[in-house]
């Protein structure tokens, strides 16, 4: 059941060949089996999964279930989730527990999908490697001393293990295609306002945006079709027609105009990596597209903008969390800064505590114009870069990450090193574009992921070159061996 | 530029973050280097161009000033550490 596409899945439960119960407990027995050697899950809900999978089966049998009932799937663990524990991969929110659902959570659960549990992140989702959680560092299933990305790498590993068929995730800076890209899965972040943040605990308001992971286009597809749309709970949502995005998946791609940004390709990347890439953009040539360089001469400047931009937006964002009304508070304060200064510094971990302080600096008095407004302007020029582009161009392509997956703990005392290696998916959340990330190669057993940038709500389209490459390669389809095993089997 | 012991001890009081003498001193290097990863960006002149703060240009969206959620206090309220009489409790503030 675990090398099983979501509409395979589909038919399965409606043609009776197993309900919607026991192919959750499948699952469940998978997460029980593999967590382990993984640590991908914070919190698995064995109970309302069953209980939500039954339900699914009474609707199956009553004729009522859409293209998603009774198939699980896993949260990270920044989605606001109704009774149960949201932490955020933090201390600080250890013993929250969410009052309401997301409202991307409300949406799957309404399309009939029972959660199997929520994935282990970096936490507040700063982080590109897992390993900035509370709750320890999450393994990559390919290789189990390397990093399976992050800041969604509970999801990634999850997805890429089989031990849930898709996952959300969130992506600020490439959270969401930088993990899919190190577990050799498919990831898509859509356009900014597509998918609802309500519910969804805040890093950076004006770059976050929630997706999901599958293993193939074509599942993704499927899920984000169900969690996409406007959302009058979140301010900043889209009022935009949502198509079913499955549907222009066959479409041929005779005559699609691909960008290469030249600065894509330059000093930092690795030659294996780029020669993989290389590789995929023939594949599409060979598809009939047309290759053309193109050039997005800001991009040396996205890192340092985005490091100032993210964390003045999160020193914002978390200063909310403040021991009162919920979270983590210290003992014995003996005044109200004491109490404040304590819960936070008690409670946050290193990342965190350096991001929020970055950002109250870059926003202090006298600093302001010297890096915040800088920082937005640069952000502008980065936009207008990816608009004249798209002027000539349908798509632009090129790798996620310079590198596949490094070891654990290879970068960990090198803050700037590790945000280095953003370089080629932060752009796209200071112009707010969709992107994702489809994994072409495997270099020395790691996979490398391609990245696919679209311009604003090209989804649609984005999907379709995903799932056509995927229709001529098996990438997508490879698992990690030591989980390759069935239920009973060794 | 070099952020000085003091300049971090006073930006995490403006925070709210309480840290040991070994945080500060680990912060004021890597902060430091971070503040020169984004010195980077004056390697441009940005005169006359508009700061973007957002993706979208999207003015805010105003609703009907009428009731639409439920009261829910006590859910919420039984997530706090420490409450009495409907009231979140904070230490003393006033002697």
């Amino acid at each position: 059941m675990h090398t099983k596409s979501l509409s395979e899945l589909a038919a399965d439960l409606k043609s009776g060949a197993y309900s919607s119960v026991e192919l959750t407990q499948y699952f469940l027995d998978r997460i029980n089996r593999y967590n382990t050697a993984l640590n991908a899950f914070i919190t698995v809900t064995d109970e309302s999964a069953l209980s939500r999978a039954k339900a699914a089966d009474e609707q199956i049998a009553a004729g009522s279930a859409g293209a998603l009932t009774g198939i699980p799937l896993a949260y990270k663990d920044i989605f606001c989730t109704d009774g149960v524990r949201t932490s955020a991969g933090s201390k600080m929110l250890d013993n929250f527990i969410a009052p309401y659902n997301a409202t991307v959570v409300e949406k799957l659960n309404q399309a009939g999908m029972p959660m199997l549990g929520k994935t282990n992140m970096d936490e507040f989702a700063m982080g590109s490697s897992n390993e900035n959680s509370y709750y320890g560092v999450v393994k990559n299933p390919w290789d189990l001393a390397r990093i399976p990305g992050g800041s969604s790498g509970g999801s990634a590993a999850t997805v890429a293990a089989r031990l849930s068929p898709v996952a959300t995730g969130t992506d600020t800076g490439g959270s969401i295609r930088q993990p899919a890209a190190m577990t050799g899965i498919t990831g898509i972040k859509p356009t900014y306002g597509r998918v609802s943040r309500f519910g969804m605990i805040a890093y950076a308001s004006s770059l976050d945006q929630g997706g999901v992971f599958g293993t193939s286009a074509e599942d993704c597809a499927l899920v984000l079709t169900a969690m996409s749309g406007f959302d009058e709970k979140d301010s900043t949502s889209a009022e935009h027609a949502v198509p079913d995005f499955s549907a222009s998946l066959k479409d041929s791609l005779a005559g699609l105009k691909i960008g290469l940004p030249k600065e894509y390709f330059e000093e930092g990347l690795d030659a294996q990596v780029e020669k993989s890439i290389q590789e995929a953009i023939e594949a599409y040539r060979k598809m009939g597209a047309e290759i053309i360089e193109i050039s997005l001469p800001n991009t040396p400047l996205a890192i340092p903008a985005y490091y100032v931009v993210a964390p003045a937006e999160c020193s914002s964002n978390l200063s909310r969390l403040d021991g009162v009304r919920y979270g983590y508070r210290c003992e014995n304060a003996k005044d109200l800064t004491d109490h404040y200064m304590r819960s936070r510094g008690e409670a946050f971990g290193v990342e965190v505590k350096r991001r929020i302080m970055v950002g109250t600096y870059a926003l202090s008095a006298g600093y302001y114009d010297a890096y915040y407004l800088k920082a937005q302007q640069i952000r502008r020029l980065i936009s207008e870069d990816f608009q004249k582009a798209f002027e000539t161009v349908d798509v632009i392509m090129g790798p996620v990450a310079p590198n596949t997956a490094f070891k654990i703990g290879e970068k960990s005392d090198d803050p700037v090193g590790m945000y280095l290696s953003d370089i080629y998916t932060i752009s796209v959340n200071l112009a707010g574009l969709p992107a994702m990330s489809l994994p072409v190669a495997s270099v020395n057993n790691l996979p490398v992921g391609l990245q696919i940038i679209g311009n604003y709500f090209d989804e649609a389209k984005m999907l379709n070159i995903a799932h056509q490459y995927q229709q001529v390669s098996d990438h997508h389809q490879q698992i990690p061996t030591a989980f390759d095993v069935t239920r009973g089997g060794e | 530029m070099s952020l000085t012991i003091e300049e971090v001890k006073k930006i995490a009081l403006l925070a709210r973050l309480a840290l040991n003498d070994d945080e500060v001193q680990a912060y004021s290097e890597s902060l430091s280097d971070i503040f020169d990863l984004a010195a980077q960006m004056n390697a441009v002149d940005t005169t006359g161009i508009e700061p973007m703060a957002h993706p979208q240009d999207i003015s805010q969206r105003l609703r009907e000033d009428i009731v639409t959620a439920s009261d829910e206090r006590e859910k919420f309220q039984s997530l706090a550490p420490a409450t009495e009489a409907g009231l979140y409790l904070i230490p003393r503030v006033i002697e």
